[in-house]
């Protein structure tokens, strides 16, 4: 029997680890050439449209930030989880949790409109993303119960508590029925970075500093080697004095709380009332950002500004050629592929073997 | 790509042009936004028609876009930037969920046209609003229901408690209980308005509860495959669906938007585009009844007949007497509803099996 096996390279080749995006890259494009030549449609300006025209206009990259910010933001949280080994797949829920908890202010007290508004609205938005991702973290911590599981059925539950908040008690009174709350006023708004030419607002401000906050705690504190040794060798964490159970806590409350605080920064962004619409699954995608981002969170900004562009990119060459939403979203996934492939081919070989047992040190 | 560019600061520039006076145009660039995809066979397939419907009526002088699958958060307000950007002169925002983003980019684009489907906001002189009765249908298909049923109870597959939906209920009911009084119809929430899995679902569980005739308000084929495969009756939703059911479909509610699409794109045309509300119905053609089948032919002239005298003005579905789910009085012998109460409904009717989520 013929088998595929990736085998760990005993180091990483420091140039390959640079040349792998660039490789990946070179690889999409000339997976793109291929896919719309083959469409008929003229691959150059297919490609122009999908990665260079959303950037060649200024509203078109406030667009770009508005559309990162949440994904990144969600992504720099995972980072400590998935790098501490503690598998959060539920930021879309503690993502809309965020929402709802921040939007109660606006929504149920619309009188209450002064300075102190939206930063009350962001503290509960965190307040309510970490709450959400506290109830995984103790059910494994008590009962350990798998937290891939009980992140991601809680995300079901959070999207049909959101719904159910906006066709009942939370609709707006005015709105003939329809979901949706009222439109929060302007003290709930995060204000917009430069109003003259788009309308991206603070949030991508929190989305790099965040991102900045979260690489110097894993880079340069002591709480940071604690990520990392209990992620990758829990005993030896033992062994230090680090306990696993504080850690799952400790990650799964940072995430959830980035996660709320994306939440609340949509809403009060780009939507600037809540629906049951709110998410399109950014805390899904961000999983894909993290990774992408190689679970760096600076690497994170960059993941999310590509995955961004690819959105815009889309739409782009949806209207200028014509090229159907399914095309653009299957070449997204064709970008995706390759960076993560030739990812983990600098990590790992691959070996045919022919029969016989599986090498040791084989995954 | 320099060719792009030019091509967009040109189109940018005959824009910024037309805003100058309300002069008729050589040209004029139609573009469309759709929440699902064209192939669902049903809402976005419709909005699709009529854009090839205008391609067709109007020829070289229009010039078309679309953008489909567009999520109804953030994301709408950017494409329709984009859109606004790229020349569009008049732009269909064809979902209920885009009333916000279509308000906010039409008062940054006041030269641009927008035309919103099912909303009910018009803040800039720029938006105009447009629906479809399509409760004229609904209440045929009570009548074709009530008279084939031999249960005398019909499924509903509904999407989401709002007064459109609440509204084709209703409307369905009272067609049925003009035929037999005790016509119960049972309802299921689907929540969601194209999810083939849940819709057939939602299908068979209310042929497992014995109703022998499925109606739905949601967009994919399924539950007509499901009827099918059950053995019973089923109507259609938004598109013709007999391909998907030649035994099983009675028949189908069709919307067709290609009449107003193509008025308002020569509307822009001719340089007379006003803002307007609107909700058409068979009269005005936009909404059709697919062809009368798998019924017997007294039945079929009876439908027919209905859908005449609403054509013409002489029926209403909506006429009193109507008494409310809760028993109190609704409408009195020979008053017709108003169009406010209809588009804000928000009960049933009596004789709906189900409890309206509130």
């Amino acid at each position: 029997m013929i088998r595929l096996e990736l085998t760990r390279r005993p180091q990483h080749s420091a140039l390959f680890s640079l040349v792998s995006p660039l490789l990946a890259l070179a690889l999409t494009l000339l997976a793109g050439v291929i896919l719309f030549t083959w469409l008929g449609k003229p691959p150059a300006a297919a490609l122009y449209s999908y990665f260079i025209e959303p950037l060649t206009e200024m509203w078109s990259l406030h667009e770009l930030a508005i559309k990162a910010a949440p994904l990144i933001i969600i992504a720099v949280g995972l980072c400590v989880c998935y790098l501490s080994n503690n598998w959060n797949i539920g930021a879309e829920g503690q993502f809309l949790m965020g929402a709802i908890a921040g939007s109660a202010l606006p929504v149920l007290a619309p009188q209450f409109a002064n300075g102190a508004t939206l930063p009350l609205m962001i503290l509960c938005g965190m307040i309510g993303g970490a709450a959400w991702a506290a109830i995984p973290a103790l059910l494994k911590t008590r009962f350990n119960a798998n937290e891939i599981l009980t992140s991601l059925m809680l995300v079901y539950v959070a999207q049909l508590f959101l719904d159910w908040l906006v066709r009942g008690p939370w609709r707006n009174p005015q709105g003939f029925s329809f979901p949706g709350t009222i439109t929060f006023n302007e003290f709930a708004l995060l204000p917009e970075l430069m109003p003259a030419s788009g309308r991206a607002n603070l949030g991508f401000v929190f989305a790099l500093v965040v991102a900045v906050l979260v690489w110097f705690l894993l880079t340069r504190t002591l709480k940071g080697f604690e990520v990392r040794v209990l992620g990758q060798s829990p005993r030896a964490g033992r062994f230090a004095g680090f306990s696993p159970a504080k850690m799952t806590v400790f990650a799964f409350l940072v995430s959830g709380a980035l996660a709320g605080l994306a939440g609340i920064s949509e809403v009060a962004g780009a939507v600037q009332h809540l629906n049951e619409k709110l998410s399109i699954g950014y805390g899904f995608t961000a999983i894909i950002v993290a990774f992408l981002g190689r679970l760096n969170p600076l690497g994170a900004v960059v993941a999310g500004l590509l995955l961004a562009l690819t959105y815009l990119g889309g739409e782009a060459a949806q209207i200028s050629l014509g090229i159907s939403d399914k095309i653009a979203r299957a070449f997204q996934g064709a970008l995706l592929f390759f960076v993560l492939a030739c990812d983990t081919l600098i990590i790992y070989k691959i070996r045919l073997s022919f029969g016989g047992r599986r090498a040791t040190g084989s995954v | 790509m320099r060719k792009l560019l030019l091509a967009m600061t040109a189109a940018l520039a005959t824009t910024a042009m037309t805003g100058l006076a309300h002069a008729q145009m050589e040209k004029v660039k139609a573009c469309f936004i759709y929440v699902g995809p064209i192939g669902d066979f049903g809402w976005s397939y419709q909005h699709h028609q009529g854009l090839l419907a205008v391609e067709q009526a109007l020829g070289d002088k229009v010039e078309t876009a679309y953008l489909e699958s567009v999520p109804e958060g953030a994301d709408s307000e950017r494409a329709l930037e984009r859109f606004a950007r790229s020349g569009c002169n008049i732009i269909f925002t064809t979902s209920f969920g885009y009333m916000d983003a279509t308000n906010k980019v039409a008062g940054k684009f006041p030269d641009v046209k927008f035309e919103h489907a099912t909303g009910y906001k018009r803040e800039h002189p720029n938006v105009s609003t447009y629906n479809a009765r399509f409760y004229e249908g609904r209440y045929i298909q009570g009548v074709i229901a009530a008279t084939m049923s031999k249960a005398g109870t019909a499924g509903y597959i509904a999407s989401f408690p709002i007064p459109e939906v609440v509204m084709g209920i209703n409307s369905f009911v009272l067609g049925a209980q003009s035929v037999n009084p005790d016509f119960k119809v049972k309802v299921v929430w689907a929540n969601t308005w194209f999810d083939p899995g849940k819709e057939a679902d939602a299908a068979k569980a209310l042929i497992d509860q014995g109703v022998d005739i499925i109606t739905q308000h949601t967009d994919s084929t399924a539950p007509m495959q499901v009827a099918t495969e059950r053995g019973i009756k089923a109507f259609g939703q938004a598109s013709d669906m007999i391909k998907f059911g030649p035994e099983t479909q009675l028949t189908s509610i069709i919307d067709n938007w290609a009449p107003y699409y193509i008025k308002r794109v020569q509307a822009v045309l001719d340089g007379n585009w006003e803002q307007v509300d609107v909700w058409a119905g068979m009269k005005e053609g936009e909404v059709v009844m697919a062809e009368y089948t798998n019924m017997p032919d007294d039945l079929k002239a009876k439908a027919a007949e209905i859908e005449a005298k609403i054509k013409s003005g002489e029926f209403h579905p909506f006429t009193g007497p109507i008494t409310k789910q809760d028993g109190t009085e609704w409408l009195k012998a020979g008053e017709v509803s108003d169009d406010g109460t209809l588009l804000g409904m928000n009960f049933y009717v009596k004789g709906v099996d189900d409890q309206l989520p509130q």
